[in-house]
């Protein structure tokens, strides 16, 4: 028996009514269930766009540096491999010349020239790591955070080469692993936070498990007031208060990245 | 049949070597996993409960650690509402692992038997388990 045009035509809209009624029925029903399961904690600190000023004038003496690299690089289990070639830093310092070049000249004050600088990932608006990221293993979050996906790195470390301040590590080392002497490389372990694994690329997340929970990053917490964390977007911030009250400076602004870190000096 | 003496020897030596994985177990019994529960922590829960069901834990945990994973990360969504409402914080190393605590015996006792090796150990800290 053979079927005639029109009846086809009649057969096939009507299935495909029916399919795309039932298709919908199902996702209401599926998507029900999976938009209660999650969402920030309560007392998530949450923002529009996070940023951070740097005030130079706070720092005195190398402890001062030291209490905020150690306040971080402690929780996150960074690894200390004892070697510049190997070396895996979220928040270091380097000379006015490095942090900000273009901007030093040869008249400069002295003690500004050798004051070291606290750098640390910019969390950019335009990053230019995510745009080259393969598996957007970094991206930016809806706070301006830009976070690394641990899970999803290849380690290509196309990034690292798109980041022009250098806030990016790889590990070419096992962090678990031991030196010649037998020492760990993470001298401590912290339990709540994760390790890396060798072959991927690490950064400042501006502590964003830490943020989920309502505490303010570690270094702001140990800096006694130098670091100034915030919301950009919200008028009545601290940052914004401290940002229209002082001249502050930016780390390469001139390529256009939008750097959140901001620099008092002097 | 040309050769046929060699093809069917031919045939033997190769049913012989494919059937290999076969003979070779007969009569081994492989020892069924036993995950087990007891943990300090588990047992002074007053009822004694999963984030989820058991029966769906035990088919669908992966899918579920890979939905932790994805809302932690990528979402910044770190609390988690189960099937009957109560709330738990995403986290393997300081949800999940605070209870099941014997990693040995509760993840690689099936694991193991199931020869499937998860690669969350790389990063996360397993939990340092006491002598029983």
């Amino acid at each position: 028996m053979s079927i005639s045009r029109r009846e086809f035509l009649k057969i096939a809209g009507a299935s495909a009514i029916f399919g795309l009624g039932g298709m919908a029925i199902i996702n209401e029903i599926t998507d029900d269930i999976e938009a209660s399961q999650f969402s920030p904690g309560p007392d998530a600190l949450i923002a529009k766009r996070w940023a951070m000023v740097v005030d130079m004038r706070k720092f005195k003496t190398e402890e001062d540096y030291r209490k905020i690299i150690e306040a971080c690089h402690s929780i996150h289990n960074v690894p200390d491999f004892g070697n510049p070639k190997d070396e895996i830093k979220w928040i270091w310092t380097d000379t006015f010349e490095h942090a900000f070049p273009g901007q030093e000249h040869e008249y400069m004050e002295e003690k500004l020239k050798r004051m070291p600088f606290v750098l640390l990932c910019n969390h950019c608006d335009n990053p230019p790591c995510v745009r080259v990221c393969p598996t957007k293993a970094t991206f930016k979050r809806k706070d301006g955070i830009v976070m690394m996906d641990q899970h999803r790195c290849i380690g290509c470390r196309f990034c690292m080469a798109a980041c022009p301040f250098g806030a990016r590590s790889f590990n070419w080392r096992d962090p678990r692993g031991k030196d010649d002497k037998g020492r760990p490389f993470i001298k401590e372990e912290n339990k709540e936070y994760p390790t890396r694994t060798k072959g991927v690329v690490e950064k400042c997340t501006l502590c964003f498990e830490r943020l989920a929970k309502g505490l303010k990053p570690a270094c702001v917490e140990a800096s006694n007031g130098a670091l100034i964390f915030g919301d950009l977007k919200e008028p009545n911030s601290e940052v914004r208060k401290v940002l229209s009250t002082n001249y502050t400076i930016r780390r390469k602004a001139e390529l256009g990245t939008m750097p959140s870190v901001f620099y008092i000096i002097g | 049949m040309y050769n046929g003496g060699k093809i069917i020897i031919g045939l033997i030596i190769f049913l012989a070597f494919v059937a290999f994985p076969l003979y070779y177990n007969i009569g081994k019994v492989s020892v069924k996993p036993e995950p087990k529960l007891d943990t300090s922590v588990i047992q002074q829960l007053k009822e004694k409960k999963c984030v989820e069901p058991k029966a769906y834990m035990k088919a669908e945990h992966m899918k579920l650690l890979n939905e932790w994973r994805d809302s932690a990360v990528r979402d910044g969504n770190r609390l988690y509402i189960n099937s009957e409402g109560k709330q738990f914080t995403i986290s393997l190393q300081n949800t999940c692992m605070k209870c099941h605590s014997n990693k040995k015996k509760f993840c690689d006792e099936c694991h193991n038997y199931a020869a499937v090796k998860p690669y969350c150990w790389d990063c996360h800290i397993a939990p340092k388990e006491k002598e029983i």
